[in-house]
């Protein structure tokens, strides 16, 4: 869990020595692999890694963290984002930055700290010229590969808090389930506004990012997150990157009404005071997605505290229960006036 | 490993020279990965036909290809079984248009059995979803679930023990469902928020409620009508409600054969009720309060025709039941309406129908407002419905 934090207080350009002269060794990344109609096997024939089992990126091959970011069961996340040669990030103002045909996003979690570490997947949206592809790669137990692993698969780990559980690697298709919009796949994270000033600076410095867009750096750092901070802002940023996915307009969970974006500002279309429509046992002994002051009695809260599929929200890369993510939520909700 | 080499392999050639649509067996034996990868390695219009036998899975299925069929050998021959599942909010969800499933069984998913979302012209035929321990509150909410979808036909099927609907249509238009059993569901078939809806020739048995005809308010689709339920058996439908209680169909009284809740536009006729101790047909507005400008609470245009009413309203979950089995003679009429009308579009009935009115006047209104009394609407002789269902090509794909 420590990376992310690490990363933010690494530029772009004060990569370790060991990195630097790995990276300037390593053959450049296989443009034809992305931009081409195969999946390919094995990830190794994207060239995205100087080290893959180190996670030292190629060339142009470039980490960035979110604000906010997706829960995965305690997983640690590495993200890199690859661009071609000579292209850049486009910014759409607080939205997703665009990318160019040819650039990839890469998203490897891992469980356990230091030597103990393992890659256990490695997820990949690649921009081609007809929209994006998301694969599914699994790493191998030696931790030398990752193998294209379209059909998903389980295994049995154990996270950060403890629990032992059955890790789910989405398939192709469970990829789509979450980065779908109006049923293309598209990318969720790396929008402005869940982004720092200070990587989108260095991009920017880089010739990587068009510009800074106004709107960026506006979701709260969750990482930062104390018994002072307001509620509200990292609770809307959680339930925005966690759920808004799927519970949008055109997102997976249309038909249920629920709107759980960032943006979104009408209280009944996030929740409070709406009735489920296709709850059913999710709903538990409750009758409003939120009811103010009552976070007991609020079934968006109550999925959030369970496991069990058929009750738990999110549906997909979710087998243990976010506590401190249940424990902000709640807290918004104790806190809203009745 | 090697097989997902080969079908990446598979894949890369297809893509590089589309080939002709082909058919594809998967055994039990092979697997749910290899089922998985199957339905993701598709190409539009190959059929993947699933050998006879149990395939035990931990995850979701998901189809994401269009023209795709799904067959296997009959509902109690292939049986995708997700007694030991682990994750996913249904057993298979297809998010593809023109897919026809057909001939399997899906046994105790966690959550819904089969959904189909934005899925168009999708064609459910000889399918069982069922949750062998009986009707549970802990059994998953719908058993085939078609929604946001237009052109949708569901037939010969069967589903048992739903928490919420066994054939659950929502928010989707153009629709048939027919030749269906349902049985020890908490709703039997529902129609939510949908129109140009056709339900006959289903059986509709041993539910809280039978058939149900919903529009609700704050969802995305609104505004469902031109419903007709015809030649169904709705029959026996006693089990006591056992949906968790936030869900609306928590409110449906055990004993409901079928219940209209809003919408413009349900023709009744045709149908023969027999034992639904509660009411044979319910009419009523929304009953709950709402805030959707969009929204219209009334049931307008709701026309009960001749229907075959057996022994029914006997023993009605309703307050005040005693006083009320006392005043008309031992058993309700088969009619129950909440006389909530909005201007001259409020209930129909044909010559012969009888029933019962709680003479409400505005949706919400309190039920301790009723004054209960014998329908007395003046019968109609003709009336004009649209013709309402699927498309053909639907039906004639399984020819």
């Amino acid at each position: 869990m420590k990376w992310p934090a690490a990363l933010l207080a690494l530029s772009l350009a004060t990569l370790g020595g060991v990195m630097a002269d790995a990276r300037l060794t390593a053959p450049p990344v296989a443009d034809a692999a992305i931009t081409g109609t195969a999946f390919p096997a094995k990830l190794s024939e994207f060239g995205f890694f100087a080290d893959g089992a180190r996670q030292v990126p190629a060339a142009r091959v470039y980490p960035y963290a979110l604000n906010t970011p997706l829960w995965s069961d305690g997983a640690e996340k590495l993200r890199f984002i690859y661009l071609p040669e000579g292209m850049q990030l486009i910014a759409d103002g607080e939205g997703l930055l665009q990318f160019p045909v040819g650039a990839a996003i890469l998203k490897t979690f891992a469980f356990g700290e230091g030597a103990e570490r393992r890659l256990i997947e490695t997820r990949v949206l690649l921009r081609r010229a007809d929209g994006w592809v998301a694969l599914p790669y699994r790493w191998n137990a030696e931790q030398t590969e990752a193998t294209l692993a379209l059909a998903g698969g389980r295994i049995d780990l154990v996270t950060p808090a403890g629990e032992a559980i059955s890790y789910a690697i989405p398939n192709k298709n469970q990829c789509k389930t979450c980065h779908a919009s109006s049923n293309k796949v598209t990318p969720i994270g790396p929008k402005a506004r869940n982004l720092s000033v200070r990587w989108m600076g260095d991009m920017l410095k880089a010739g990587k990012l068009d510009r800074l867009p106004p709107g960026g750096a506006t979701m709260p750092v969750w990482a930062g997150y104390t018994a002072k901070s307001p509620a509200e802002p990292f609770a809307r940023a959680y339930l925005d990157v966690n759920c808004a996915h799927c519970h949008q307009p055109g997102g997976g969970a249309s038909n249920s009404g629920l709107d759980l974006r960032w943006e979104q500002s009408d209280p009944h279309a996030f929740g409070i005071g709406k009735r489920p429509v296709a709850a059913g046992r999710g709903a538990g002994e409750n009758e409003f997605s939120i009811v103010a002051g009552h976070p007991d009695e609020s079934i968006l809260l109550y999925r959030m505290a369970s496991a069990a599929p058929g009750i738990a929200m999110p549906e997909l890369g979710k087998a243990s229960v976010d506590k401190q993510g249940v424990a902000v939520v709640g807290r918004w909700i104790t806190e809203m006036d009745q | 490993m090697n097989r997902l080499a080969l079908a990446a392999a598979l894949l890369a050639s297809a893509a590089a020279a589309p080939l002709a649509a082909e058919t594809r067996r998967i055994e039990p034996a092979q697997g749910a990965a290899a089922l998985q990868e199957a339905l993701i390695l598709a190409a539009p219009g190959d059929v993947i036909e699933l050998g006879a036998g149990r395939f035990t899975l931990t995850d979701g299925l998901s189809l994401d290809v269009d023209g795709v069929t799904l067959r296997g050998q009959g509902e109690g021959k292939t049986i995708l079984d997700f007694t030991t599942q682990e994750g996913a909010g249904e057993g298979l969800l297809v998010t593809s248009d023109n897919v026809t499933l057909q001939g399997f069984a899906v046994e105790n998913p966690k959550g819904d059995g089969i959904k189909s979302k934005g899925a168009d012209m999708i064609v459910y035929s000889g399918i069982r979803v069922e949750w062998t321990g009986g009707p549970k509150a802990t059994n998953g909410a719908y058993g085939i679930y078609p929604v946001e979808s237009t052109g949708v036909l569901v037939t010969n099927s069967m589903v048992s023990g739903a928490s919420d609907a066994g054939i659950y249509v929502g928010q989707s238009r153009d629709i048939t469902v027919s030749e269906n059993i349902v049985t020890y569901n908490v709703a039997g078939i529902e129609i939510e928020n949908s129109r140009n809806a056709l339900v006959e020739n289903n059986i509709a048995s041993r539910n809280t409620g039978g058939l149900l005809v919903f529009d609700l308010p704050g969802l995305p689709v609104m505004g469902g009508g031109n419903v007709i339920l015809r030649e169904n058996v709705v029959s026996d439908n006693d089990t006591p409600n056992f949906a968790p209680p936030g869900n609306i169909v928590a409110s449906v009284r055990r004993g409901t054969g079928v219940l209209v809740m809003a919408n413009d536009g349900v023709l009744i006729e045709d149908n023969a009720f027999e034992n639904n101790p509660t009411a044979h047909v319910m009419v009523v507005a929304y009953l709950q309060k709402f805030d959707d400008a969009r929204y219209n609470p009334y049931a307008r245009n709701v026309i009960v025709g001749p229907n075959s009413f057996g022994r029914g309203g006997d023993d009605p979950q309703l307050e005040g039941k005693e006083m009320l089995l006392a005043a008309f003679g031992g058993a309700l009429p088969p009619v129950l309406w909440d006389g909530i009308a909005q201007g001259d579009t409020g209930l129909r009935i044909a010559e012969g129908v009888t029933g019962w009115t709680l003479s409400l006047k505005t949706p919400g209104q309190s039920i301790a407002e009723a004054s209960p009394g014998p329908l007395m609407l003046t019968p109609i002789e003709t009336w004009e419905f649209p013709e309402v269902g699927a498309p053909a090509a639907l039906e004639a794909r399984l020819k």
